[in-house]
C-alpha cells in the first residue's frame, strides 16, 4: 500500500486526507452548521539578520494548525487548534456548534468533497530550491558591506525571511484544495549621522513563488538606492505644514490608495458600517483619470495565490473604472452578509485566524503622463519620494509617513525635507488624483488587520494630489 | 505533555543528539472571544495555542534557535536539530549565556487567576453592553469594534543547569467603539478598553460610559489653525510617546545603534527635575504582570529617569554583561534576545522645582491643545532620530470652551518634548499600558487646516 493511501486518524501532509476531512465535515453539517470549512496549515519559515559585518540572528521555526469556521445564518464560530487528530478536530467542531448554541432541527445536505484541486503540484520542489541559511548569509553580509559607502553611515541592516506554507482547505460546499506558498522578502535598512543631524533610509523587497528571487536580487542596485536616500535626508529640514499639491512616486506611493480607499472597499468595512462608499455602487468617487485595480494573479507578485484562503481562485477585481466605482473585495462571509460576491479575497495570517476579505496586489492603473508632466504641473507642493507606513481610522481618516520627501518649486525639485505626514479621508483626497503618470510599478509590503498580517502589494504609477493636508513643524 | 514533561522530554532528546547545553520558553493558552453586531453575534472565537522557542549551545558556545508550535516527541527533536543546525550561523560578536539570576528565588505573589466564564456568557455581557452604549445618545447608531475575550495561559522557562520557572494566569478584555452620527457633519468615533483578571472583574459600566462620553464629545468638532500650542497629554497619550520612544533606555537598542542615548548616557539631563519614569512591570495594577522574563529573570520595579536624569537602563543577560550591571527581567527569548520595558509608571517628584503647578486640565482657563490618544505610531514614530509627527483625538479649549479637532497631527521631537514640560499635574491615572498624571508641554507644532 502507497503511504498516500494509508488511512490515518489524523492530518498528514502529502497524504491524501479526503475521507478524514469528509468526516468531519459530516460530523459538523450532522450538529446542525449550515457550513463547515477546515484550514489546515504547515509551516517551513526561517529569518537571517545581519548586523554591520556579522550575522546576528538566524531564526528557524516550523508548526502546523488548524482553523475551523462554521457557520449558522450570518453568525459564525471560529475555533483554531495545534492538534491535527480526528480526536483534536471533531473536538473543535464541537466547540464551535456549542458555541453557536446550535438547537435547531435544520440540517444542510453535505454531498462529500469535490475533486481535490492540488495547486502544490508543481511547487513541492521549492523547499529543496530556496537558498540555504549558509548561501543567505553570504549575501546578505554582502549586501550590508555595501551599505557602508562613507563613514557616516553608523548602521547597517540587512533582513531576510523565507515562508513556506503548506495549506489544505475543506468545506461543506465541496472544496477541497491543496496549495503551497512560498514568501521570500529581504530588506536593508541603514542610519546615517553627522553631529546633530541624523537620518535613515530602507527598502523592503518580496516576492511569492519563485525560489531563485533571492539569488538573483541586485544588492548593489538596492544599497545604492538606500544609501542615497540616507544621504539626500540626513541635512533635511522639516517641511512646513499646510494644505498643498502633492506628487507621490510610484512603487511604494501606492500605500496612500490601499489605505484611504482600498480598505474602505473590503466587505468588512460593510458590515461593520464604517465605509463611506457602501451605496456607491457605479456612482463616482474618484477623478476621472482614476482606475484601480485588485487581484492575486500577478506572477511573482508578494500579493499573488494560487487560491485565496478559502479554496477559491483570485480574480482580477477592478474596483475603480474612470473615478466610478465597480466593485468590492469581498470574501465568504462578506458574501453572506453583504450580498457581494466573492472575489477571491478571503485571506487570513495563520489558521489562528478566520479568513477575512483583504486586499491582494492593489494598484492604481497607468496613465498618459510623464512623472515631468505632474512635477512642472505644480508651483509649489511636495514630492514624495519614498513612504513610510500608514494606517486608516474608524471614520475614514487616513495619515501616513513621507521616508523621502523634496520640495516643488516652479515645476522643479528643489529642497530634501523630512517629518512630513500626509492627513485626508478617502472620500476627499480621491477625487482629487487629478493626473496619472505612465510608470506604473509595484511595491511589497505587509498589511495588518482583522485577519492578521498578509502580504500584499502596492502600486501605482506617479500621482499627483491637486490637494492634501500635510503634517510637519 | 505539561511543562514538567517537556523539560524532561528535552533534556532526554537533548542528551541523545549530545546537545550539554540548552533552555526553552514555552506558552500554552486557551483564549475565547466574542464580536457582536446589532444585538447578533458576528463571530464567537477559540483557540488552544502552544508556542516553544528551544535554544542549543554548540561546542563553540555559539547559540541557534528554533520556534515550533509542534510540542510532540519528533516535534521536540526536530526542533533541537533545527536549533543545532542554526548554532553554526550563531553570533561569534556577541555571545548568550543563561541569566545569572533564573535561579534567583521569586517572591510568591498572589496568583488572580479566574475559572472561564464561557462563551455564552461572554456573549450575552457584550450583547448588553452594546445596546447599553447604542441607548446612551441618540446619535451613537453603531459599535462596529467591539469585543469581549478571556484568556488562561501557562508561561514556562527552563534551562539545562536546573533552572525552571512556570506560572500561569488569567486575562480578560473589552473594548468598545462607538460610531456616531449626525446630519451634516462627519462620523465621529471613539472608544474604551478595560482589562481584568476575568470576565466578572472588568468594570463594564465604567467602559460604556466612558466610550460613550468620549464619543459624544467629539461631537461637535471644528478644524484647528496649524500653529504651536501649548498642550496637556492625558495619562494615557503621554504614556504612548514614552512607550514609543522607549529605545533611549534600551541598552540593546544603544548597542545596535538606534538609540537616541549612549553608553556613556546614565546621569544625562532629559527633562524637568520633577519628572520620575519607572519601569514596573510588578506593580499591582499591572494586570498584565509576569514574574520573569523569557530568560528567567525575575521581573523588578526599576528606575528609568530620576529627577529628570536617566538612571538606569532596561538589560538583558548579554547587555548586562557589556554594560557590566545585572539584569533587569526585561529580556525576550530570541534569536537576538530582544529587550523591551513592562509597564511604565510616570510620576512627579516630590518637590515641584520648576513646575507652574497652577496650571492644571480641570481648571485651566487659557487656550490649550489636549491629546486624548495618539495613533499610527507604526507611521509616525522614528526612535532613532527622536522624531515623531502623530494623528491625534484631542480637544481645543479656547476662552473656556472646549471643542473636538477634526483631524490633525502632533509633530516634534522627544528630547524638545521631554525638556518643555512645564507642568506635571499630582493625580496619576492607571491605564492599561501603565501609570501617568496629565503631562504639559508647552510649543509643540499642531497641524490641521492651513
Amino acid at each position: 500500500m502507497l503511504s498516500s493511501q494509508i488511512k490515518s486518524n489524523q492530518i498528514v501532509f502529502g497524504n491524501c486526507n479526503k475521507d478524514l476531512l469528509e468526516e468531519i465535515i459530516f460530523y459538523g453539517i450532522g450538529l446542525g452548521a449550515d457550513f463547515v470549512e477546515i484550514f489546515i496549515e504547515n509551516t517551513d519559515n526561517s529569518s537571517v539578520l545581519a548586523e554591520e559585518d556579522f550575522i546576528t540572528s538566524v531564526s528557524p521555526s516550523f508548526g502546523r494548525g488548524a482553523g475551523i469556521r462554521i457557520f449558522k445564518g450570518k453568525k459564525d464560530g471560529f475555533v483554531s487548534t495545534n492538534d491535527l487528530t480526528k480526536h483534536g478536530l471533531m473536538r473543535s467542531i464541537s466547540q464551535a456548534i456549542e458555541m453557536l448554541d446550535i438547537t435547531d432541527n435544520k440540517r444542510e445536505v453535505f454531498n462529500g468533497l469535490n475533486k481535490h484541486r492540488d495547486y502544490s503540484l508543481s511547487k513541492k520542489k521549492w523547499i529543496n530550491e530556496v537558498p540555504s541559511i549558509h548561501e543567505i548569509s553570504e549575501k546578505l553580509l554582502v549586501s550590508t558591506k555595501s551599505l557602508k559607502k562613507n563613514n557616516k553611515i553608523i548602521t547597517r541592516k540587512g533582513s531576510y525571511s523565507r515562508n513556506l506554507q503548506e495549506i489544505i482547505i475543506a468545506s461543506s460546499d465541496g472544496t477541497y484544495v491543496s496549495d503551497i506558498r512560498l514568501h521570500q522578502t529581504v530588506g536593508l535598512n541603514v542610519i546615517a549621522s553627522d553631529a546633530q543631524y541624523r537620518s535613515s533610509g530602507s527598502r523592503r523587497f518580496g516576492s511569492s513563488g519563485m525560489p531563485n528571487e533571492f539569488r538573483i536580487w541586485d544588492h548593489e542596485k538596492a544599497a545604492n538606492d538606500v544609501f542615497e536616500s540616507s544621504m539626500n535626508m540626513l541635512y533635511a529640514d522639516y517641511v512646513d505644514a499646510g494644505q498643498m499639491p502633492v506628487v507621490l512616486a510610484n512603487k511604494f506611493g501606492g500605500v496612500i490608495f490601499h489605505e484611504a480607499c482600498g480598505h474602505l472597499l473590503e466587505t468588512t468595512q460593510i458590515e461593520r458600517g464604517t465605509t463611506p462608499f457602501e451605496n456607491k455602487l457605479n456612482e463616482k468617487i474618484a477623478h476621472e483619470s482614476v482606475t484601480a485595480i485588485d487581484e492575486g494573479i500577478s506572477e511573482g507578485s508578494f500579493g499573488s495565490l494560487s487560491v485565496d484562503d478559502e479554496g477559491m481562485e483570485p480574480e482580477k477585481s477592478i474596483l475603480i473604472k474612470d473615478g466610478i466605482l465597480k466593485k468590492f473585495i469581498s470574501d465568504r462571509a462578506g458574501e453572506l452578509r453583504t450580498g457581494h460576491k466573492r472575489t477571491g479575497s478571503g485571506r487570513r495570517q495563520n489558521y489562528s485566524f478566520a479568513a477575512a476579505s483583504r486586499m491582494r496586489n492593489t494598484y492604481i492603473a497607468k496613465g498618459e503622463h510623464s512623472k515631468e508632466d505632474l512635477i512642472n504641473s505644480i508651483s509649489e507642493g511636495l514630492y514624495c519620494k519614498s513612504m513610510g507606513g500608514g494606517s486608516v481610522g474608524a471614520t475614514g481618516q487616513f495619515n501616513f509617513a513621507v521616508e523621502e520627501g523634496y520640495l516643488i518649486k516652479n515645476g522643479k525639485l528643489t529642497s530634501p525635507v523630512k517629518g512630513a505626514t500626509l492627513i485626508g479621508e478617502a472620500k476627499e483626497v480621491m477625487p482629487k488624483i487629478s493626473m496619472c503618470g505612465n510608470d506604473l510599478e509595484l511595491a511589497p509590503g505587509f498589511c495588518g488587520s482583522i485577519s492578521g498580517s498578509v502580504n500584499v502589494t502596492v502600486g501605482q504609477p506617479h500621482i499627483k494630489v491637486d490637494s492634501i493636508t500635510v503634517g510637519g513643524r | 505533555m505539561n511543562s514538567r514533561e517537556i523539560t524532561t522530554q528535552i533534556s532526554k532528546t537533548a542528551d541523545f543528539l549530545n546537545l550539554k547545553k540548552w533552555d526553552y520558553g514555552a506558552s500554552f493558552s486557551n483564549d475565547y472571544s466574542v464580536q457582536v453586531d446589532k444585538g447578533e453575534a458576528k463571530q464567537l472565537k477559540a483557540s488552544q495555542k502552544q508556542i516553544l522557542t528551544i535554544r542549543v549551545w554548540n561546542q563553540s558556545n555559539l547559540v541557534g534557535i528554533t520556534t515550533t508550535s509542534d510540542i510532540s516527541e519528533s516535534g521536540i527533536k526536530k526542533a533541537l536539530k533545527q536549533a543545532n543546525i542554526a548554532s553554526d550561523f550563531g553570533n561569534k560578536n556577541e555571545s548568550t549565556e543563561f541569566s545569572p539570576l533564573a535561579k534567583e528565588p521569586i517572591k510568591a505573589r498572589e496568583v488572580k487567576k479566574r475559572n472561564p466564564v464561557g462563551i455564552k456568557k461572554l456573549l450575552t455581557l457584550l450583547r448588553e453592553a452594546e445596546v447599553k452604549l447604542i441607548e446612551s445618545h441618540e446619535s451613537i447608531k453603531s459599535v462596529p469594534y467591539n469585543g469581549l475575550s478571556e484568556s488562561f495561559f501557562e508561561r514556562v522557562y527552563a534551562n539545562s543547569e536546573g533552572a525552571f520557572r512556570s506560572y500561569s494566569k488569567s486575562q480578560a478584555a473589552l473594548y468598545l467603539y462607538a460610531r456616531a452620527e449626525e446630519k451634516n457633519k462627519k462620523p465621529r468615533s471613539s472608544g474604551s478598553v478595560k482589562i481584568g483578571y476575568g470576565a466578572d472583574d472588568i468594570d463594564i459600566e465604567s467602559c460604556i460610559k466612558e466610550a460613550s462620553n468620549k464619543t459624544i464629545s467629539h461631537l461637535n468638532y471644528s478644524s484647528i489653525k496649524t500653529d504651536k500650542y501649548l498642550i496637556c497629554f492625558s495619562p494615557e497619550s503621554f504614556l504612548t510617546i514614552i512607550n514609543a520612544f522607549s529605545s533611549m533606555f534600551n541598552a540593546r537598542s544603544i548597542i545596535d545603534g538606534v538609540s537616541l542615548s549612549n553608553k556613556n548616557s546614565i546621569g544625562e539631563k532629559l527633562s524637568t527635575e520633577a519628572l520620575n519614569i519607572y519601569d514596573d512591570g510588578l506593580h499591582e495594577k499591572n494586570i498584565s504582570s509576569t514574574p520573569f522574563d523569557g530568560e528567567g529573570t525575575p521581573t523588578k520595579r526599576l528606575c528609568l529617569i530620576n529627577r529628570g536624569r536617566i538612571e538606569n537602563f532596561i538589560h538583558s543577560e548579554s547587555t548586562a554583561r557589556i554594560f557590566k550591571t545585572t539584569p533587569t527581567g526585561h529580556a525576550g527569548l530570541g534569536s537576538k534576545v530582544s529587550v523591551s520595558p513592562d509597564w511604565i509608571v510616570v510620576e512627579k517628584s516630590e518637590e515641584n522645582f520648576d513646575l507652574k503647578t497652577s496650571i492644571d486640565h480641570s481648571t485651566y482657563e487659557g487656550e490649550f491643545v489636549y491629546i486624548e490618544e495618539l495613533n499610527a505610531i507604526h507611521a509616525g514614530v522614528r526612535a532613532s532620530q527622536g522624531s515623531f509627527s502623530l494623528p491625534f483625538d484631542g480637544w481645543l479649549y479656547k476662552n473656556g470652551k472646549k471643542i473636538s479637532i477634526e483631524s490633525a497631527t502632533v509633530a516634534g521631537d522627544i528630547k524638545y518634548l521631554l525638556k518643555n514640560i512645564v507642568n506635571i499635574e499630582s493625580s496619576q491615572e492607571v491605564t492599561t499600558n501603565g501609570i501617568s498624571p496629565h503631562i504639559w508641554v508647552d510649543e509643540l507644532s499642531i497641524t490641521g487646516d492651513a
